[in-house]
């Protein structure tokens, strides 16, 4: 890692192609990890507080990407969302095309981190003493505004921390990106696809890059982990509160 | 005016009670933990579902089990205030008491007047501003009780409002409260496991024992008429449960009173007769007494409780039949040499007894 003097990094750093999978890492992992959030949310919500018939099945489903091989999901994905699966079909229809674009990128990348997000906020959820809800309850909240106003707070550490899980998965994501979007430059061709086609012809460069990528990975984990800091302990707080 | 019978089976537990309350008046359940106090709260807010009976508030329905109704808590006009407070760990005081009204749809314009008003009802204006982790007990209990009155609610539920304070600050929110809930125009029901609050609260008082009720009626017919050993255990005297005597028959004791002998009997029913005595009317003696005294019980001390404060009572429990707990003070403890096990006469008049059907 040392072998390239800073001058060299940051040199290289200026080459568009590099720039371009950076910004198109940053955007398409953020993006994922909106979706999976504002999608994470209900079911995650439903999986703490409602019990009903197949919920285990839709549990193993959520549970799927994580134990399954990036390129089978992407596979998986290609069959669902191509031009002759259904909902690439139906998608199709109204003049969306996910397969070998940026928005099947973000696709990707959703479909593998969401069981990480989805798994952290049920658990934050759960933890959530009941008695707050049943304080909202009787304060004339309904559950949607219970949910906002009283469960999202007071399991905001656990969401964020899944959020940055869910984050870091997306921005890693190789295997089911490079056979759902394929390796466009530009286009696809996130950070860790370029690391691997420059390790193939320039090694100080897949070094630079790699460089690039953890310092990136560490920032946004940080600052993620502290901002929230001072929330978690309230929770934590409000957790061990006597009952 | 609340009109309610509530049934819920949970486990090998049954719940079922019946009662009714009016505006303005404050309705204390008490019995001891596990009656059930805390599962009627729940039910008449609807947190819980009742298995049976019904919820009704000023002829409006709030359950019915008979036909599957069930209004949620958040559309009954029923303010709830939990044993623990629950106030949102993650909101100020003002947020806490403006919550419900946001949540209800109360116009942006009107909420800071009464949220101050509400808190400035329990005496604690000045603590809008704090996070509930850096007030007291005491102020936690307001900040509650704000918090449902700022809604206006017909019916207000309290748990236990006394139980997570400190004995000092339950002297001072004891009197404020009751001067409070004296002023609230909402039906108030009040649980709690302790007798004192039941009668300084309780215009009326519902007692509850393994999930029935063992009694209901106004704090003074308590007081004068108990009707089960349980709340004469919970007013702390000597209930016996019998019939008139009658020649011939045998029953386990009879005691003698201005109107008459009672054959005490462990069965109750029509032509049932009811009898109190003070424990500071029996006396305890080791000899057999002779003279004035009519009715004279031999049994062995069970055991000896001081009265606080300071134990210038002493609580004698026996084990005569039917048992009996005398009061006496402890220079009569030391002179009769009374601990555990010791055997004694107790002797009380025909006229200490109060006889009543």
């Amino acid at each position: 890692m040392l072998r390239i003097p800073p001058a060299d990094l940051v040199a290289r750093l200026r080459d568009p192609l590099i720039l371009q999978a950076l910004r198109l890492s940053l955007i398409s992992s953020f993006a994922a990890t909106v979706i999976v959030a504002a999608l994470g949310l209900p079911i995650a919500y439903l999986l703490a507080t409602v019990d009903f018939r197949g919920k285990r099945v839709l549990e193993a489903f959520i549970d799927l990407p994580m134990v399954l091989p990036p390129t089978v999901a992407g596979v998986a994905l290609l069959t669902a969302f191509g031009r002759t699966g259904l909902a690439g079909h139906a998608l199709s229809a109204v003049g969306i095309t996910l397969p070998f674009t940026t928005l099947g990128v973000v696709v990707a990348q959703a479909f593998v981190a969401a069981p990480f997000f989805v798994g952290a906020a049920r658990a934050g959820f759960a933890e959530v003493d009941r008695k707050y809800l049943d304080a909202a309850a009787t304060l004339r909240a309904a559950p949607g505004y219970a949910f906002l106003r009283v469960l999202v707070p007071l399991a905001a550490p656990s969401l964020f921390a899944g959020a940055a899980m869910s984050w870091a998965r997306a921005l890693g994501e190789f295997g089911a990106t490079i056979t759902f979007a394929g390796n466009m430059p530009g286009v696809t061709q996130t950070m860790p696809l370029a690391v691997y086609l420059a390790l193939q012809s320039d090694l100080d460069a897949a070094v630079a890059l790699s460089v690039l990528l953890l310092l990136v990975s560490l920032t946004v984990l940080l600052s993620i982990r502290l901002t929230p800091s001072r929330l978690a302990a309230l929770a934590a707080r409000a957790r061990r509160a006597p009952r | 005016m609340l009109d309610a019978r509530l049934a819920k089976r949970r486990d090998a537990f049954a719940l079922d009670v019946a009662f009714e309350a009016v505006g303005g008046s404050t309705t204390v359940v008490v019995g001891e933990s596990g009656a059930g106090k805390t599962s009627v709260l729940r039910l008449l807010a609807g947190l819980d579902r009742l298995d049976g009976g019904h919820v009704t508030l000023d002829a409006v329905p709030y359950a019915e089990a008979g036909r599957g109704l069930h209004v949620p808590p958040w559309q009954r006009d029923i303010g709830y205030v939990a044993q623990d407070y629950a106030l949102f760990p993650h909101l100020t005081v003002y947020e806490n008491v403006a919550f419900g009204l946001r949540a209800g749809g109360t116009a942006a314009r009107r909420i800071r007047t009464m949220v101050e008003e509400s808190l400035g009802l329990v005496g604690i204006p000045e603590l809008a501003g704090r996070m509930p982790r850096q007030l007291s007990g005491g102020q936690q209990q307001r900040a509650a009780l704000a918090r449902a009155l700022v809604l206006g609610p017909r019916v207000l539920l309290l748990d236990e409002p006394l139980s997570s304070l400190d004995i000092q600050a339950r002297r001072v929110v004891r009197v404020e409260l009751r001067g409070l809930l004296q002023r609230l125009p909402c039906v108030t029901v009040y649980v709690t496991h302790s007798p004192i609050e039941a009668l300084v609260f309780g215009d009326r008082v519902v007692v509850l024992d393994g999930g029935r009720v063992a009694q209901a009626g106004s704090r003074e017919e308590l007081l004068r008429h108990p009707r089960s050993p349980f709340v004469a255990e919970l007013i702390g005297t000597n209930l016996f449960i019998g019939r008139a005597a009658q020649a011939g028959s045998a029953p386990a004791a009879s005691i003698r009173t201005p109107e008459g002998a009672v054959a005490i009997e462990d069965t109750s029913g029509p032509g049932t007769v009811y009898l109190t005595v003070s424990p500071r009317e029996i006396m305890l003696s080791r000899t057999l007494p002779e003279g004035s005294p009519q009715n004279v019980f031999a049994g062995a001390v069970m055991e000896l409780i001081p009265e606080p404060p300071g134990g210038e009572r002493v609580r004698v429990v026996l084990d005569t039949r039917p048992a009996l707990v005398a009061e006496v003070t402890p220079e009569a403890v030391a002179a009769l040499g009374l601990r555990e096990g010791v055997r004694v006469y107790a002797a009380f008049k025909a006229t200490g007894v109060h006889r009543y059907t």
